[in-house]
């Protein structure tokens, strides 16, 4: 039950921000805090409960009552390690995103915040629901206000960005729809029960020719929104077009749904079909690995190029998960966290540059170091993080992945790590004509305002943490890691 | 007649009163609000005889009809759809140029064609209440008969309709034909008893009969009015034909193709494969760049019947389950849409023009949040009705391993999905100075108005959030066949 709460606090804080904003548009950023910090509460909480793991098992809560009986649809939630990492993640950028859209958005407030926290709670549940229908509702549920966020608050071709956000997305999420009743209807045919439980479908022994075309809808859906490369179309428009807190809550948390799909459903459901593929997916997240990496330098436009740089970070995970190794998963789940954060930090400081100098483009900066020494020192810190610096966390990230991929298949994991080389060129080129060089611009700017401070301050802290000191988050993961290694064993 | 049988058909016998009793009203120079109100009562005390005699059910009374838990929820959903609709008309035609009062004569004239239709086993029955229907839908659509859409839509429709009628009429003397019977039961029995399995004087005769079934829901290829007559016809009366007139004639398909057992001929599956998927492609693909609003609503219900065909191809119960599920939900949504439209139109025309509705949600947030949520049922998100609706109708047809229409199903609701988002992103766009509109009427009913909205959106959402009491009554009712 303590899992629903936070997610119905953020419903209705929506609501009453929509419905406050129209007398005092103020109170409804406060309410949108309050509902975000109290999700953070609860999942700080439960982490420090769970922080040593429970014995035996790798679920720590298990909810469920009855939704639809007659078709068993349950409302099914479950939390484990890897869940309540991710819930974490999600309410502390949940959180971020409400204080950078402090000031920013100055029209229709409450409608803004509504979607803001719909999306949250709709990427909460994704990250909790164990029921595959609930699943797929969750699953819509963010997409929707995520594209009011972008259609309504975005910049110039927003609604160019945000058709293509949501026609990407829907046909990946139709696609998986299917899959999820062909599953269904094999499963009840099999046992008689007709369910859409997990741990149900779990015992499912499908035919392999059938289980190929089943993982297939659902592997689509997961690539989609990760993304892997060629299907990646979606995402520089989406992130370059999105209000910041919209960008910072795509590339924070809506790529890692996908990452979290696949770990959770496509490995244990179907680990003779992944084994077969794995091979392939590597390659395809090496080549994410590059791409990205080599056409993130090419970008002229700031929120473009970071948001290339996902599109080579999120090439890690698909890389890592395809290797099934426990320490390439462990690396997987970092790399998750330390890209939330880093890759958030860097479109925040992005959005705060557009917010005083009304640009993106890259050629327009330059030296801004002198006007804005913090902000300038902030993305030093963040590039250096998202380069793979020892001593941040995307370093542990990236260097547990390729430890563990290396024995699966050297080749991939030497071309993977040219792509360390390349982030570092795009990354210090974005430093140098952003914040280094001649000042390019005049006039006076304000560095950042305490609440920024406050952000950066924040995050600064936790990309660090993380880097020292990861050894609490792959506890808390173990358990839940072990457990899909387990299911997937079948491929090992 | 036994007393039971009365019981049985009474609902039917209350709403053909209702016609009368706003004949009685008009004669004795009744005001529009009085005969309005009057007929909202009537149609309320038809759903509440139906619920009151359904203990009686099945009834047959033959040879033409039978009365049974289907054809109580058929009658229920159409009642329910004219509700609603004669709601919307009393805003509608208060304002407009003609007399709105021999309106009603013909709206309830023609809901009991389409009620008739549901209980009718026979092919006499099911011609003359299609006829019944349709006359009344002749005039309806050319109701404002000043304006020139309206008269197109209504000799279009007119011409088409008639054809569509000479089609059924051989179709059925073909079958009679071969088989000496026109009670939907007694024909297969027959033509087992007499003829091969594949006789094609049957398969010719139930196609030709088909013909006339496409094009009253607007399948392809018998589509092309959809969009005229959608456009042309009054706001209200446009709801009518997208909802009360094709859930009847879906709901006589069903009737017969489960009496006939359609789904047993290899031939008919193929066939109605082939227009489900072209309906799918063609509905869809004709939306994406139209500009007008009504015949964007058109082109979709194209489509959207195509969607429903998938239900209906595997011909079992959870197929007939998922179709009166979708047919409620997709009632609802239209409602709803065409509700708005209602709303917004002014005394000179329509608001068809998407223009028109450029950022709506900034000006009436309440009139956009139900156009959204519609279209959004539409599209087929989550929340909404429209999302389980086409769940259903998926898992029905996956479970029939229909992978070819299923994917096609997938794949055309992809693209659908552009042209709702292109009225929701305008629906939200930024907004021109709103201009102030001049309400002559009494402000009840722009209240009763506004509430009927709500309450289809709150229907809409419950729906889709919590399908479970209306599919255990669904289900008790099929139970009563």
């Amino acid at each position: 039950m303590i899992l629903v709460i936070p997610i119905i606090v953020l419903l209705l804080g929506g609501c009453s921000c929509w419905l406050s904003a129209s007398k005092r548009f103020v109170v409804c950023r406060w309410i949108a805090l309050v509902a975000m910090l109290a999700g953070l509460v609860v999942f700080s909480s439960l982490a420090m409960t769970y922080r040593g793991g429970v014995n035996g098992t790798a679920w720590l809560i298990d909810y469920r009552v009855n939704w639809i009986p007659a078709i068993g649809i349950s409302f099914h939630i479950a939390l484990d390690g890897l869940s309540l990492i991710l819930q974490l993640l999600t309410y502390f950028l949940g959180t971020l995103a409400v204080l950078c859209s402090w000031t920013e958005i100055r029209q229709r407030t409450g409608f803004y915040f509504f979607n803001l926290l719909a999306t949250i709670a709709g990427i909460s549940g994704v990250f909790i629901a164990m029921d595959l229908f609930l699943f797929y509702f969750f699953w819509e549920l963010m997409l929707v206000p995520m594209y009011f966020l972008i259609a309504i608050w975005g910049d110039s071709n927003r609604r160019y960005a945000s058709y293509k956000f949501f026609i990407f997305t829907q046909a990946g999420g139709l696609l998986m729809l299917l899959a999820i009743l062909a599953l269904y209807f094999i499963h009840g045919q099999q046992t008689g029960a007709y369910s859409f439980g997990y741990f149900d479908l779990l015992q499912t022994t499908i035919q392999p020719s059938a289980a190929r075309w089943i993982m297939s809808g659902f592997l689509v859906a997961f690539l989609v929104k990760l993304p892997m490369v060629p299907l990646h179309n979606w995402l520089p428009d989406a992130h370059s077009e999105a209000p910041t807190a919209g960008s910072l809550i795509l590339a924070g948390l809506l790529l890692k749904t996908g990452a979290y799909g696949i770990l959770r459903f496509v490995l244990t459901l179907f680990p003779e079909q992944a084994a077969a593929i794995a091979s392939w997916a590597m390659l395809m997240g090496v080549i994410g690995i590059i791409y990205g990496a080599l056409l993130a330098f090419a970008q002229t436009d700031i929120k473009r190029l970071i948001a290339y740089t996902s599109v080579s970070h999120m090439g890690f995970v698909l890389l890592g998960i395809f290797s099934f190794r426990e320490i390439a998963l462990q690396g997987v789940v970092m790399q998750m966290l330390a890209h939330g954060i880093s890759t958030g930090a860097l479109f925040l400081l992005a959005g705060m540059l557009k917010e005083r100098l009304h640009t993106r483009e890259i050629n327009k900066m330059g030296g801004l170091w002198t006007l804005m020494p913090a902000m300038g020192g902030a993305a030093m810190l963040f590039t250096m993080a998202s380069l793979g610096l020892p001593m941040l966390g995307n370093f542990i990230a990236e260097f547990l992945v390729l430890l563990g991929t290396f024995q699966v298949n050297s080749t991939l994991t030497t071309i993977a790590s040219i792509g360390l080389v390349l982030a570092a060129v795009y990354s210090l080129r974005m430093m140098q004509s952003v914040f280094l060089g001649p000042l390019a611009i005049s006039g006076t700017y304000r560095d950042l305002s305490l609440r920024e401070w406050v952000i950066i301050a924040v995050l600064s802290c936790s990309i660090v943490v993380l880097g020292l000191y990861p050894q609490p988050v792959m506890d808390l993961v173990k358990a839940a890691l072990n457990n899909i290694i387990h299911h997937s064993s079948g491929g090992i | 007649m036994s007393e039971l049988q009365f019981q049985a058909i009474l609902p039917f016998v209350l709403l053909a009163a209702s016609s009368i009793v706003v004949i009685l009203l008009i004669a004795f120079r009744q005001r529009h609000t009085v005969i309005q109100v009057t007929g909202f009562l009537m149609m309320c005390l038809v759903v509440f005889t139906m619920w009151q005699v359904r203990t009686v059910l099945p009834r047959a009374l033959p040879p033409l009809f039978l009365v049974d838990g289907f054809a109580a929820i058929f009658t229920g959903m159409i009642v329910f759809s004219v509700l609603v609709v004669g709601l919307f008309s009393f805003v509608y035609f208060e304002e407009r140029e003609e007399n709105p009062r021999e309106y009603y004569i013909l709206l309830f004239l023609a809901t009991l064609g389409g009620a008739v239709l549901t209980i009718s086993k026979h092919f006499l029955s099911f011609f003359l209440a299609l006829e019944l229907l349709s006359v009344g839908l002749y005039a309806l659509v050319g109701y404002l008969r000043y304006r020139n859409n309206a008269i197109e839509a209504g000799m279009k429709y007119l011409i088409l309709a008639a054809l569509s009628s000479a089609f059924l009429l051989f179709g059925m003397a073909l079958v009679y034909m071969e088989t000496g019977s026109m009670d939907f039961a007694f024909i297969v029995q027959r033509l087992a008893a007499t003829r091969p399995a594949n006789s094609v004087l049957f398969i010719m005769g139930i196609s030709i009969m088909l013909v006339a079934v496409g094009f009253k829901l607007a399948l392809v290829p018998f589509h092309l009015w959809a969009a005229d007559v959608y456009q042309g016809a009054p706001a209200p009366v446009t709801a009518f034909i997208a909802t009360s007139s094709k859930i009847a004639v879906f709901a006589v398909l069903l009737r017969l193709s489960q009496q006939i057992g359609l789904q047993q001929f290899p031939v008919f599956t193929t066939i109605f494969s082939i227009v489900a998927i072209a309906s799918m492609i063609t509905g869809n693909f004709l939306a994406l760049q139209q500009q007008n609003v009504k015949r964007l609503l058109a082109y979709s219900s194209i489509a959207h019947f195509g969607y429903l065909l998938v239900a209906f191809l595997p011909g079992n119960t959870a197929g007939v389950e998922a179709t009166i599920f979708y047919l409620s939900s997709y009632s609802i949504t239209l409602l709803s849409a065409l509700g708005v439209i209602t709303v917004m139109s002014t005394r000179e025309r329509d608001a068809e023009d998407i223009a028109d509705y450029r950022g709506l949600f900034w000006r009436y947030p309440a009139l956009a949040a139900v156009l959204s949520i519609a279209l959004f049922s539409l599209a087929g998100i989550p929340l909404t009705a429209g999302f389980l609706a086409k769940f259903f109708v998926l898992a029905a047809g996956v479970q029939a391993n229909l992978w070819l229409p299923v994917t096609v199903l997938v794949l055309a609701s992809v693209v659908s999905l552009y042209f709702y988002l292109r009225i929701i992103s305008t629906l939200f766009a930024d907004a021109p100075a709103a201009e102030e509109r001049k309400h002559t009427l009494h402000p009840f009913f722009h209240f009763a108005t506004y509430a009927t909205l709500w309450v289809m959106l709150f229907l809409l959402c419950w729906l889709g959030v919590f399908p479970g009491m209306f599919l255990a009554v669904v289900r008790d009712f099929l139970l009563l066949r």
